[in-house]
């Protein structure tokens, strides 16, 4: 008797088909699904209900959503500039220390090592309107004698998280572009500054170049960081005051936890995926077109 | 164009003097190369007249002009490095065009140079390529190309084609002699290759632990070494040097054969002095594969340890007083290991140094 034997390689393959689609595959098929019914939490049974893509619809019709994406693309396009101007200046500024630079590096990381919910917190703290550190700094410096409402109004809360993205965040661009700098070579360097260049134009034609990838590298990781920031913002303002500092995710977790409406929350979640990947698509290809530019494509 | 004076250059880094006070004039549309081992401060010294390192004592003057303090953009220079230092994000064309670009020169005159340097050193062909795309020795040219668009007063070239192969090297160093005739500029030129420096240099500048040993003309240095470490360190192979001591007004090698003094030192010796016999592998040959040796000769035989055929002439390897030394073999025939040869030593051509100073005694 010969049972049917199945061919070698989907015997190896097994294990990883397994988990993959333990893991990835059957979580993500379940959430596309919701998408597609009026699941709540609270009533199980409302998962079978197909609703096709009124959802969808619904999302793409919400004020609610758009202006929480655009928010977030504000955001991230806000953040991601300064915090690369300013991890650039600093990288630079770093790699021009001769004298205890690896102490340095160590301690520009320092914010990288804080869990966002803690840095949330401590913002949260800093920008009290009673307690807070800058007010009492600006009373005490008699620059105001108001208590400024850096969480309640809306264009404020907004800064004010950007500034704890920023303090988080800046020092990633800067390890990652001090890294590049470490890979300039001397030679063309050198060469510049013979052929003529100043400092700054051997910066802007020749070291700018070399460290082009670097950034592309560190925007794109954290392109996604911002497109899916969450926690500083839950713990800082909680998308509120009245929605003022809503983001993407903010919403659709309180749409998906909070009001327990899930299949809605899994098809904005799908919308917003997009964003992340356009994103990350962007990126890589300006990172590509950069090591080409060096000789470097693969 | 323009000369380049050195006056008691010094360089330290930190405590540590690596460039002890050197002078050098370089004249007008000189071809001067610094040669030497490596760690002897000639890089350093061009580095210094570049302005890419800080000078610690001294001056240096390129034309009328004392350039210590000038940063590299302001000295009229362009160098050539050791790995090319191709912009690696430009083409070819960007590359040659870049210090003019830097200058803000209007484009028609930036094409007109690039054109021409193209021409000189024929890369016309691979204008719009990247330098990762290139071999060597077109990346070669490409630096020498960007150095020669500006028409610097001086260009400085650090050890060039030390990355080439053999053969390529010998072709680029002809190329760089032709074009120091079309371009007509100071040039100095560091390599630790004595041949290169032999065969490129208008003057030689030996260097050794950040001091000059001599300056001269190639045949000067090679003819006239002013002590041994130039002797041995020009020429190929290097000159045999015997310990030796001057005994009833003869050259009487340690542990050999005595030889007659040679007349050029009659005068310059004393009885008893203790000296140093030098002589190139070309003035010592088996007798009937020699040139001939009209003048002041010395006669001895030596067993023949290993030979080098290198077609118009074998290389020998003896031993004369218990010490290598290298002769020469002409119209060559095969020589078997340990068979021994009447050589013949002209001693017009030898050399005599003090044996504590090591400094020439002619």
């Amino acid at each position: 008797m010969s049972r049917l034997k199945p061919p070698a390689w989907f015997v190896l393959l097994l294990p990883a088909i397994i988990i993959l689609a333990a893991v990835v595959l059957i979580p993500l098929l379940l959430s596309l699904y919701s998408s597609f019914t009026p699941y709540r939490l609270t009533r199980p049974d409302s998962l079978y209900r197909w609703i096709g893509f009124a959802n969808y619809e619904k999302a793409l019709t919400s004020i609610h959503f758009w202006t929480a994406f655009g928010r977030t693309v504000l955001l991230l396009t806000i953040a991601l500039n300064l915090e690369m101007l300013m991890g650039l200046g600093l990288a630079l500024l770093v790699n021009k220390v001769t004298w205890g630079q690896r102490t340095l590096r160590t301690i520009m990381m320092f914010p990288m090592m804080f869990s966002p919910i803690l840095v949330g917190f401590q913002f949260k703290f800093i920008f009290n309107d009673n307690v807070g550190l800058v007010n009492n700094a600006l009373q005490s410096l008699g620059l105001t004698d108001q208590a400024i409402p850096w969480l309640v109004d809306g264009k404020l809360a907004f800064f004010s998280i950007l500034v704890a993205e920023m303090w988080s965040a800046t020092s990633v661009f800067a390890i990652l572009i001090l890294a590049g700098l470490f890979a300039v070579p001397r030679d063309p360097i050198e060469a510049a500054t013979v052929d003529g260049c100043t400092p700054w134009q051997t910066f802007r034609h020749i070291t700018l170049p070399f460290i082009m990838p670097f950034i592309y590298i560190a925007l794109a990781i954290r392109s996604l960081d911002v497109a899916r920031a969450y926690d500083i913002v839950q713990i800082m303002t909680n998308g509120g005051p009245a929605r003022r500092t809503e983001l993407l995710w903010t919403l659709i977790g309180r749409t998906g936890y909070v009001d327990a409406r899930m299949g809605y929350a899994n098809a904005m979640g799908y919308i917003s995926i997009f964003l992340a990947i356009f994103f990350t698509v962007y990126f890589f290809r300006k990172l590509n077109a950069a090591r080409g530019e060096l000789g470097m494509a693969s | 164009m323009a000369q380049v004076q050195l006056r008691s250059v010094v360089k330290k880094y930190g405590s540590l003097e690596v460039v002890h006070g050197i002078d050098l004039d370089i004249a007008d549309n000189e071809f001067v190369v610094l040669v030497g081992p490596s760690g002897c401060g000639k890089s350093t010294t061009l580095r210094m007249i570049a302005g890419l390192e800080a000078i610690s004592g001294g001056e240096i003057a390129i034309g009328e002009r004392v350039v210590n303090d000038l940063p590299p953009r302001h000295r009229n220079i362009s160098m050539v490095f050791q790995n090319y230092a191709l912009y690696p994000h430009m083409t070819v064309r960007e590359n040659l065009g870049f210090s003019l670009k830097i200058a803000n020169r209007p484009q028609s005159e930036i094409d007109r140079a690039v054109e021409e340097a193209a021409n000189i050193l024929s890369l016309s062909d691979y204008m719009d390529r990247k330098p990762g795309a290139l071999s060597g020795g077109q990346r070669q040219r490409v630096a020498m190309g960007r150095a020669i668009v500006r028409h610097p007063e001086v260009f400085l070239f650090d050890e060039p084609l030390s990355n080439l192969d053999a053969k390529l090297r010998t072709q680029m160093r002809t190329e760089i002699k032709k074009l120091h005739q079309k371009v007509q500029s100071t040039i100095v030129y560091v390599t630790h290759d004595q041949v290169e420096a032999m065969t490129l240099a208008d003057r030689i500048v030996i260097m050794r632990d950040g001091h000059i040993e001599q300056v001269g003309t190639p045949l000067e240095v090679f003819e006239n070494p002013v002590n041994t470490f130039v002797a041995t360190f020009i020429g190929s192979p290097p000159m045999n040097l015997l310990p030796a001591t001057i005994t009833n007004g003869e050259v009487a090698i340690e542990n050999g054969p005595s030889v007659a003094l040679p007349s050029a030192f009659e005068g310059k010796v004393r009885e008893g002095q203790a000296v140093i016999l030098g002589f190139r592998a070309d003035n010592l040959m088996p007798r009937g594969h020699s040139l001939p040796m009209e003048g002041q000769h010395a006669a001895f035989d030596m067993k023949v340890n290993l030979s080098e055929p290198l077609g118009t002439e074998t290389l020998l390897f003896s031993s004369l007083a218990g010490r290598e030394v290298q002769a020469k073999m002409l119209n060559p025939r095969p020589v078997s290991p340990g068979e021994t040869l009447p050589f013949q030593l002209d001693l017009t051509r030898c050399h005599l140094f003090d044996a504590a100073s090591e400094a020439s005694l002619r």
